[in-house]
């Protein structure tokens, strides 16, 4: 905080900025302009604080007041109220939405109690763009502690012992994966951050580049001095472009500091770290892809092995880790790998973070330990299901992953249990569905985005997926058969058993736990030829209870293709033949006399 | 060496450290079908991107099935080609191609040639179990060839081809998902990019993707019009060739029934482009001499080394990518080029008939001869010196349609004038060949003696870049092969940062030379038939009575009667050309 008696901190992450945050800030700032406080109390943007659904948030320190939902016509009243009477402004505190009281202390909330953050440690909490914040947090001292006190050798084995596994989804041990590395011929090598965050609705990554990049350009650094790397690589989607702009500003002031560039703190070791820009594709994730894909080449994987560590980019040792993954470090080197060790469960160390979306009241970017169960992530930290719903499954693992149910909601989460019960953690994505969502559209929803992701190379990814993609599509209009069902099944297993790389080996996950855990879903589509969740418009119909309509007109007034008849005040009837199934009659009528069927 | 022990369908095999399964299977005589898996031993070609999935077998203790072809064994591996498991994903997989493939065989120009037709019924394929979208795309007609992406199954041979062994970047994938298929940049059409004809790409295309122009049905309209007088000329390599089209062995050599048959199909006369590599040697020794002679007597204008400019694709490649290097090449046209001058002039004149009455056919083992024979340059008054230019693969078609038993055709010899050849034309048809041919006459023209031997073994095999030094009485000439347009890539770039040593150099596009030129019968990957081919063109060499270009009779009476000297005005006029700047 420096010289300020009061911080001001708001969000600055791409979410919270989308509704207007910085000119939120700017306001706060001429308030406080006004009434000679600017010397006194700063208003700082800071990366995301997680809790997306309140957002955007801005939370005063010291005392740790946590607003929720502020709109910029709220600066006025948050100076005058907060500032300067030293009232809290209880309209923009949150309320407990069970006991219904006002908690304006963040660690008391539900949604941040079960947290523990380490890779988003500094999220929300200083000021991405500006070095000294990040440095009074600690930034660098890992560093200069690894440089300081430790041979390569050493440092790798800190990060074994942490127990520490990829975050990209993989999991696969990264002091080892450093290790091996290390261990590849002296010459050229690469650390490279893979920042190609790609499946739908997760922004772990983003968050962290645009809450706290030093934190990964630290890691990134530490790395390169573990396994004889001088150049450092950020693959970063195009699509982050506030990411790469503080990603830029971090990397000018590290240089600026010597903590980047030729002869780090004195200590004869050199590293720097450029930005390498992706279009976007989602298989460029993909490591071996990914690589093409900053050799200018196109983005496909290539078998392994090779792997990266041994012939990576420009066939040179290349080591690569996820944001996440480099985010957590300097943590395991400051406060030791025993201490990483300690949080967790038997076989996956640490905490992960989570994209926590879908039909779930706390929708945000949590980190919980491994080892959390998922009910605890679903009803604690996320408030449980929206609107009083029933939970029916959660997705987690992105688009490769697969769909979990209420028999799972008790496994504790980490990467070999999420496998074993039939999905995988993937980078952190989490989906919660309830009782309207249809699970065959949701296969569907995956499948679609898989198809459009495959990158081609494979025949089975290339054209298997499209395949089970238009079974699904032919189930969903109501023309599926039982043999649709046994094909989606064998070709599902032929795809994982042949595809080239990760994407083609798990896209028909998403297919293959649905058809497990809801094939009375899948049936009903196929045999009844009905979508219980109303989700298939080709399986429904909406219908006009006779007795429960009175005859108002509204939904006649709000349907497009005219297909509600009837007398004022006589029960209406809707043209089934017209009906485009949009659902305006629906939403329009007060009185539920229209009826999905 | 290490020596690693795997176990392939309960048979035990070692292999060196880095063998492949699809190599430790071969070994033990495993058939493992594959498809987009393309290798030309000893060439340094290789296409395994690993992307068909044909391949697939499984191996004990690994969670999906590997790819054969791009797996490496392991100590103790444990594999199985043919289990339950890999059939039905095997199955599984190629249904799946065959899914997104137009189902047009009865007319397809690959029909019993296409891979995927045969692999479709060695794994036992009868019903496609898949249905739905399938990729469609415009048919791309370039001067030589045509592109029908929608049987492209993304094997990328092709772009292997154009891009790693031809460096020339024409083909590569685009595109994701469903929709990626291999094409130019932008889409453009071929005829706008890059590309140089060479014929790699069909070459190796396994489906009916990637074929040549087909201008048979055009010879068989000049050939029943009463009043054309239509020519042939068939180039060296394609008699070594043609026979495989006719379950021949490769190597089998069918000069005599070819020209019995060309004549059966109704050609009035048929004659040898070998002889007009003989007159190309005239030209081209002559001007090797010239230039050679002017730099050492010290005119620094006088670029060296020379470059031959036989080889189409080869002249397209270096006025597209190497344009400020017009001066280099050898301003010889190429045999096809100089039969059709001659014959449309000298030939015409003697036969008594007006040049737009002569049709000139050549049978060529190439595509991008098409594209040269519609040169504007090789024109005259808009009628072409050469007509039609088909390939070996055409021919045999032609063959086909009109002679029922080619096998049991007499041995026939070709037309005079323009039928009579040297060795030193025969050759041609190899890699190193014209190179040889120029040494065995320049040798003779430069020193005034004989040579001492014919056999030049320092200038032959399938090296991609061989260099010899041949000693020219005292001079010691400097000569640089390559073949396949990358080596000629290297070759060229060493001459433009003045590295080049070399007094002359051959180039040849494809692989082997014409022996493995994009208009021969499909080799399916087995570089022993491009071997057998280069041995057979030796052999036809050995056997002819005359292997010096100067000493053909033929030739000695052309220059008589018609063109004067080499290099003289007449020569210049009708044997020469230039090179264009074609860079976009």
């Amino acid at each position: 905080m420096g010289n300020y008696k009061t911080e001001i901190l708001i969000c600055g992450g791409s979410g919270c900025k989308a509704s207007q945050t910085v000119l939120t800030a700017k306001l706060l700032r001429e308030v406080l302009e006004e009434n000679n406080l600017s010397s006194e109390v700063q208003v700082v943007m800071t990366g995301c604080f997680g809790f997306c659904e309140k957002g955007p948030i801005v939370k005063i320190m010291p005392d740790n007041t946590f607003y929720v939902k502020v709109k910029p016509e709220d600066a006025r009243e948050l100076i005058e109220e907060h500032i300067i009477k030293g009232k809290k402004v209880n309209r923009l505190l949150y309320v407990d939405p069970k006991t219904k009281e006002i908690i304006s202390d963040s660690k008391h909330m539900g949604f941040y109690k079960k947290q523990n953050r380490i890779a988003l440690r500094n999220c929300g909490v200083i000021d991405p763009e500006n070095i000294d914040e990040a440095i009074a947090r600690n930034a660098y001292t890992a560093l200069g502690k690894v440089l300081n006190e430790m041979t390569p050798e050493v440092a790798i084995d800190v990060m074994k012992k942490s127990g520490m596994r990829g975050r990209g989804g993989g999991g696969f041990p990264t002091g080892m994966k450093w290790d091996i590395t290390s261990k590849s011929p002296a010459g050229q090598k690469y650390v490279v951050c893979n920042a190609d965050e790609g499946d739908p609705g997760a922004f772990m990554d983003r968050s962290i580049l645009e809450g706290d990049p030093h934190s990964v350009l630290e890691a990134m650094a530490i790395c390169g001095y573990c396994i004889g790397a001088d150049t450092g690589l950020i693959y970063i989607r195009a699509e982050y472009p506030l990411a790469i702009e503080r990603l830029k500003i971090a990397i000018k002031q590290a240089r600026e500091k010597g903590l980047l560039g030729n002869d780090i703190l004195g200590k004869g070791f050199s590293f720097d770290v450029e930005l390498k820009y992706g279009a976007g594709a989602f298989v460029c994730g993909e490591e071996t892809a990914l690589i093409s894909s900053m050799e200018g080449l196109r983005g496909e994987p290539t078998f392994k092995p090779p792997f990266p560590s041994v012939e990576g980019y420009l066939g040179k040792p290349t080591n690569v880790n996820n944001v996440e993954t480099f985010a957590s470090i300097p943590e395991i080197f400051n406060k030791g790998a025993e201490w990483f060790a300690s949080i967790g469960n038997e076989k996956s160390k640490g905490t992960k973070v989570f994209a926590l979306a879908g039909k779930i009241n706390n929708v945000g970017l949590i980190e919980v330990p491994m080892g959390t169960t998922l009910r605890e992530v679903i009803y604690e930290i996320g408030g449980g299901i929206k609107d009083g719903k029933k939970f029916k499954a959660v997705q987690t693992g992105g688009p490769s992953g697969g769909c979990l149910t209420s028999k799972d909601l008790d496994t504790p989460i980490d990467y070999d249990n999420l496998i074993a019960a039939g999905s995988m953690m993937g980078s952190g994505g989490m989906i919660v569905l309830d009782e309207d969502d249809c699970m065959v559209s949701i296969a569907k929803f995956y499948l679609e985005f898989t198809v459009e992701e495959s990158c081609g190379k494979c025949s089975p990814c290339r054209i298997g997926n499209k395949r089970l993609h238009e079974i699904l599509e032919k189930i969903c209009k109501g023309n599926g058969t039982l043999e649709d069902l046994e094909q989606l099944r064998n070709l599902s297993k032929v795809i994982k058993d042949t595809s080239l790389c990760g994407l083609g080996q798990t896209s028909p996950n998403p297919i293959l736990s649905t058809l497990d855990n809801f094939y009375d879903e899948y049936l009903e589509h196929v045999h009844d030829k009905k979508c219980r969740a109303g989700v298939c418009k080709s399986l429904m119909k909406y219908v006009i209870e006779p007795d429960t309509c009175i005859g108002c007109t509204a939904c006649v007034r709000v349907c497009p293709v005219d297909a509600i008849s009837g007398e004022k005040k006589m029960s209406h009837l809707i043209n089934q033949a017209t009906c485009i199934k949009c659902g305006a009659c629906y939403d329009k009528c007060k009185f539920n006399a229209i009826l999905i069927k | 060496m290490e020596l690693i022990k795997v176990t392939i369908d309960n048979k035990v095999v070692e292999v060196e450290k880095g063998t492949t399964i699809l190599g430790a299977a071969k070994k033990v005589n495993v058939d493992i079908p594959t498809l987009c898996h393309f290798k030309l031993h000893d060439m340094n070609i290789e296409n395994k991107p690993g992307g068909c999935r044909i391949c697939v077998v499984e191996v004990d203790g690994r969670k999906n099935l590997a790819p054969a072809c791009a797996t490496d064994c392991t100590e103790g591996m444990v594999i199985k080609s043919h289990s339950v498991r890999v059939i039905n994903a095997r199955k599984t997989v190629m249904e799946l191609i065959l899914s997104d493939h137009p189902f047009e065989c009865l007319v397809c120009a690959k029909s019993g040639t296409c891979d995927l037709q045969s692999l479709a019924q060695q794994l036992g394929i009868r019903k496609i179990h898949f249905e739905g979208k399938k990729s469609s795309y415009r048919l791309d007609t370039s001067p030589s060839i045509i592109r029908e992406m929608n049987k492209c199954i993304m094997c990328r041979r092709c772009e292997m081809m154009c891009n790693k062994v031809q460096t020339v970047g024409a083909l590569s994938a685009i595109n994701r998902g469903f929709d990626s298929v291999v094409s130019t940049a932008f889409e453009m059409n071929l005829k706008n990019s890059t590309c140089t004809y060479c014929g790699q790409c069909v070459s190796v295309c396994p489906t009916g993707a990637l074929t040549e122009v087909d201008d048979t049905a055009r010879i068989i309209r000049a050939l029943a019009d009463p009043s054309k007088t239509v020519i042939v000329q068939t180039a060296p390599a394609v008699r070594v060739a043609l026979g495989e089209e006719f379950g021949m062995e490769p190597g089998t050599i069918v000069t005599g029934k070819m020209v019995a048959a060309l004549r059966r199909i109704g050609f009035d006369q048929v004659f040898d482009t070998d002889f007009a590599a003989d007159l190309t040697i005239m030209e081209e020794g002559s001007e090797l001499l010239n230039r050679l002679g002017k730099h050492l007597a010290g005119d620094k204008t006088v670029k060296l080394p020379m470059l031959t400019s036989c080889c189409p694709a080869w002249v397209n490649f270096f006025e597209k990518q190497f344009p400020d290097m017009l001066d280099i090449p050898s301003t010889a046209k190429s045999p096809q080029q100089m039969f059709g001058a001659i014959a449309k002039t000298y030939l015409a004149d003697k036969m008594g008939i007006k040049r737009e009455d002569l049709v000139v056919v050549s049978v060529m083992p190439c595509l991008a001869k098409k594209y040269e024979a519609q040169r504007d340059e090789f024109k005259t008054n808009g009628n072409p010196d050469v007509d039609f230019s088909i390939s070996t693969r055409e021919l045999a078609h032609l063959i086909k349609q009109t002679i029922r038993d080619f096998d049991s055709l007499p041995d026939e010899d070709f037309d005079r004038p323009m039928g009579e050849s040297t060795g030193a034309g025969v050759i041609f048809g190899t890699t190193g060949g014209v190179i040889e041919a120029a040494v065995r006459s320049a040798y003779e023209l430069h020193t005034h003696k004989k040579l001492p031997r014919l056999n030049f073994e320092e200038l032959r095999g399938l090296e991609g870049i061989r260099e010899a030094t041949i000693d020219f009485d005292g001079l010691p000439i400097k000569i640089g092969i390559a073949h396949g347009l990358g080596n000629a890539r290297k070759l060229l770039e060493d001459i433009r940062a003045g590295r080049s040593h070399f007094h002359a150099i051959e180039i040849m596009s494809c692989p082997g030379g014409c022996i493995g030129g994009g208009g021969q019968p499909l080799h399916h990957g087995h570089s022993s038939i491009i071997k057998a081919r280069q041995a057979a063109i030796y052999k036809e060499d050995a056997g002819k009575a005359i292997r010096k270009s100067h000493e053909n009779p033929d030739i000695i009476k052309l220059y008589d009667e018609f063109l004067g000297t080499p290099l003289g005005e007449k020569s210049h006029h009708l044997l020469h050309t230039e090179y264009f700047n074609r860079k976009k």
